[in-house]
């Protein structure tokens, strides 16, 4: 499986045969859900007569000496420097480092913003880590059938995530162990974490319930079970008690995910916080994401801003970014069933998360949170292609004036 | 490159006073404003243009108007193509990033018609592309141009095709042929829809400006991934009197997907932060180009590809895009991404909180609630507005977070909700004591139901079954 695979990304096939199967497969669902009616025909809003100074007044430039040939010049690339540098972060610990992870995954470490490889080349490509549940959670169909089979079994779907989504890491979210719903004890979460790092060797990131106290305590048995294995640890907010956490992360050698809403200067306090006992080689930051359509403009121009910050020489935003694009699928439009003229919906949806993850890696996000294997496996073809730089066949491209699909 | 001496102030440098200096002063308000100064302010902040203020056009200040203009000149020229009403204006960019000021005009979007499809079909691809229409949080998402090609390489056909989707459309046209017989041939059957021309290469660029000054067209310059014959050629066409120009770098979206982005990106960085006039036009970006080595690829496939990297040219400053695909599943998101791309980013994110009113709602009306978050609040907002009913809807201050992250994140909490009720005062409102809480709440519904003395009823997780649910299970 694994050999094939690479065979095809060797081949630069953009899609493997499995993804076309996947994407294949959504005429097999019932489509039963509410129905959105399509949107009353408006006037267009942007109409209204331009004013008559914005057509160009093109005769009286005529009258100059027309050119007989090509005045040729240069084009001179804009490069630019930075001060400032985003720091590298391992995730997870292997075999030789006290963890048991097959290998470790180095992200940050841009001296340029996404992808100007004009200045920079990429140092560490962007990776991705598929979303585990814990639990039963209320899924997207178009996501629910590629996992229908493994649900409720964190260590299988895990498996499913690596073997054959293709993802880098794994994020567990531990469900279960919220107070309002099972309420699951520390003990219950490190079996199931035990079970999940016998199944896979990539690095983990571990999720919490979003209850700060619960959290907090459940955190700290993992960290302390598995010091050396290096999980990401999804992650310490400012209702937490962060010197604890902090502390824990620290002594057991793993790393803090940094989590603010959405507003620099909370990112940068908590940093700040998190720096009196980490470094900043043990600290990722997640700037909250929103889904396309649902506050995605926030989100980008958010971590659009803190990377040219960071690299400005503002070290407080100085860390990768973790963005959590599963949230693409809070948009209605991501999973309802709509008027005919935009579906399938199998297609619309994957197509949400990954314009979504699309938007924040061109805003620099390091680490994509994801959930559907369609929409990873494009956010991994359109890294491999930026990374590797690959020249086009320029001499082709005007065909597309002729061109008979 | 010598042209540099051109460097415009940045936007960040322009200052109400260095406008203000410049009106007459007279504090006339024929513009709308209170006085000059407030005009200046709007000046500043692009809310107004100086043509709107109807002295300054005025012989004794036509001195003053200029200077103005030359300050406010954005560092991508804006390009208008077509006429009329549906005309659209393409660039007109003045920042590089979001956040140092707003995106203007849209990037468009163009579907493909060629002068070899049947009438039929052109018919019903321009019928598509009119007749998109998705409407979201009080906008409405719309397609904007046709692009025509001539894939025949026939004179006759292609004037034959262009009269026809001249005849079947007022979107503006971008007409496309490398060959300039064929295009002035096409340009024949819409001498005057000032239609944008592609595009002028290093082989016919003499031809190609001849017929942009002829019919007073914009003109698409393209050289792929080489800047330096790009700005050569801008720079020639400037000098042969065509000003109107739009920049293709080329799109290549397998290998030289890199180069693709890095030249979208210095062009653009060039002229904003270069000053670099030869690069101040807008870009045009070919998504559509993912149709070129189709082989035996699944079609969805392929419109998968074309639409995401449509998204990734729409982020990356493409001003114009064609797309063969129309479907609306690949259409949507891109629409959509458009939309918030584009958003002034000094808008709020959060709304005030408070009571809302929906239609006139009696005692015995539902009262639901939301988060202060404005996506949220709008989308529910909408939802209950266009289902017509009564209601109240108390909004919560979250700080500005959406229902399941503010419950996550304990930004929405019971004591919240139970708070804000109080201070609504629905509680003198209705007579009836039950809330409607969002779906994604449910979480919190026993506590709500404690502190706020209220029976809570867990409403649908997507407001747009507000309706729906209201009819079902409503009772006061
Ligand atoms: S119209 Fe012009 S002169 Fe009159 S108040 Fe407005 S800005 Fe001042």
């Amino acid at each position: 499986m694994a050999d094939k695979k690479k065979k095809e990304e060797d081949a630069g096939l953009p899609f493997s045969p499995d993804l076309l199967e996947l994407l294949a497969k959504f005429q097999e669902i019932e489509l039963e859900d509410f129905m959105l009616e399509a949107g009353d025909l408006e006037l267009w809003m942007e109409s209204g007569a331009l004013p008559a100074q914005l057509l160009p007044k093109t005769k009286a430039a005529a009258l100059k000496a027309k050119p007989l040939a090509l005045m040729a010049t240069k084009f001179l690339p804009p490069i630019e420097t930075y001060s400032g540098k985003i720091a590298e972060v391992k995730l997870g610990g292997t075999k030789g480092e006290g963890g048991t992870r097959g290998k470790s995954i180095i992200i940050g470490g841009e001296t340029a913003p996404a992808f100007y490889t004009f200045e920079k080349p990429v140092l560490h490509p962007p990776v991705v880590t598929l979303d585990v549940f814990d639990m039963e959670v209320p899924l997207s169909k178009a996501v629910k059938m590629h996992v229908k089979d493994v649900v409720g079994d964190p260590a299988a779907w895990a498996k499913l995530a690596v073997e054959k989504f293709g993802a880098d890491m794994v994020t567990v979210h531990l469900i279960s162990i919220d107070p309002l719903l099972k309420d699951a004890t520390p003990k219950a979460a490190v079996k199931t974490v035990e079970e999940i790092t016998q199944a896979v060797d990539v690095p983990l990131v571990i999720g919490g319930c979003g209850d700060p106290v619960k959290d907090a305590d459940v955190f700290a048995e993992i960290t302390e079970t598995f010091a050396g294995e290096r999980f990401l640890i999804s992650s310490i907010t400012r209702d937490m008690d962060v010197e604890r956490c902090a502390k824990f992360v620290k002594k057991n050698g793993h790393v803090a995910l940094s989590f603010t809403p959405m507003d620099l200067n909370l990112a940068r306090e908590l940093n700040r916080r998190l720096y009196d006992f980490l470094g900043k080689e043990d600290i990722i930051m997640d700037l909250t994401t929103a889904a396309l359509g649902y506050g995605l403009d926030y989100a980008f121009t958010n971590m659009e801003r803190a990377r040219l910050a960071g690299l400005m020489g503002d070290v407080e935003l100085a860390h990768p970014m973790s963005s959590g694009t599963t949230n693409a699928w809070a948009a209605r439009e991501a999973w309802l069933k709509m008027a005919p003229e935009w579906e399938p919906r199998e297609l619309r949806g994957p197509l949400w998360e990954v314009t979504t993850a699309l938007t924040l890696l061109l805003a620099g996000v390091d680490l994509f949170m994801m959930m559907h294997p369609a929409a990873v496996k494009t956010l991994k073809d359109v890294t491999a292609k930026l990374v590797s730089g690959k020249k086009a066949d320029t001499s082709k491209f005007a065909n597309w004036v002729s061109l008979k699909p | 490159m010598t042209e540099r001496e051109g460097k415009k102030a940045g936007i960040k440098e322009l200052s109400p006073i260095d406008i203000y200096k410049l009106l007459p002063k007279t504090n006339c308000k024929e513009c709308g404003q209170e006085n000059c100064m407030a005009f200046a302010t709007k000046i500043v902040n692009r809310e107004v243009s100086i043509d709107q203020c109807p002295p300054l056009r005025k012989k004794e200040h036509e001195k003053a108007y200029k200077q103005l203009k030359e300050m406010l000149k954005p560092a991508v020229k804006e390009v208008v193509v077509g006429v009329g009403e549906k005309a659209v204006k393409l660039g007109g960019k003045l920042v590089m990033y979001r956040h140092e000021f707003t995106y203007f005009n849209p990037t468009a979007i163009a579907i493909d018609v060629t002068d070899e499809m049947s009438t039929d079909e052109i018919a019903n691809r321009i019928k598509r592309a009119e007749q998109f229409s998705y409407e979201y949080i009080g906008y409405t998402l719309k397609l904007d141009m046709i692009a025509v090609r001539s894939t025949s390489g026939d004179a006759e056909k292609f004037k034959a095709a262009v009269k026809k989707v001249a005849e079947t459309t007022q979107l503006p046209l971008i007409l496309c042929s490398l060959n300039a017989n064929v295009l002035e041939s096409g340009l024949m059957a819409a001498p005057k829809a000032r239609p944008l021309l592609y595009a002028a290469t290093l082989d016919n660029w003499k031809d190609m400006a001849e017929l942009a000054l002829m019919y007073n067209c914009p003109l698409v310059v393209s050289a792929p991934n080489d800047l330096d014959t790009l700005v050569s050629l801008a720079k020639t066409l400037l000098a042969y009197g065509v000003q109107d120009l739009v920049l293709d770098p080329g799109t290549f979206l397998n290998d030289g997907l890199a180069d693709t982005l890095n030249n979208f990106t210095m062009l653009r960085r060039a002229a904003c932060k270069g000053g670099e006039e030869l690069a101040g036009f807008p870009l045009m970006g070919v998504p559509m180009v993912a149709w070129m080595d189709k082989g035996d690829t699944a079609e969805e496939i392929v419109k998968w590809r074309e639409a995401y990297s449509a998204a990734i040219l729409i982020v990356r400053y493409a001003d114009v895009v064609v797309m063969h695909g129309t479907d609306g599943w690949a259409l949507l998101p891109n629409t959509v991404l458009r939309q918030n791309i584009y958003t002034d980013p000094r808008k709020p994110v959060a709304v005030e909180p408070g009571l809302k009113v929906f239609g006139t709602p009696d005692e015995n009306s539902p009262v639901f609630f939301t988060t202060n978050f404005a996506l949220t609040y709008y989308t529910v907002a909408s939802d209950i507005e266009s289902s017509k009913m009564n209601a109240y809807l108390v909004v919560v201050e979250t700080e500005g977070s959406a229902v399941d992250s503010g419950v996550a994140g304990r930004k929405l909490t019971a004591d919240k909700v139970a708070d804000a009720i109080k201070a609504s005062g629905v509680e003198s409102k209705v007579k009836h004591r039950k809330l409607i809480i969002p779906g994604k709440a449910s979480r919190i519904s026993g506590e709500i139901e404690e502190l706020s003395g209220w029976k809570v009823l867990v409403g649908p997780r997507d407001s747009s079954e507000i309706p729906k649910y209201i009819i079902d299970k409503w009772q006061p």
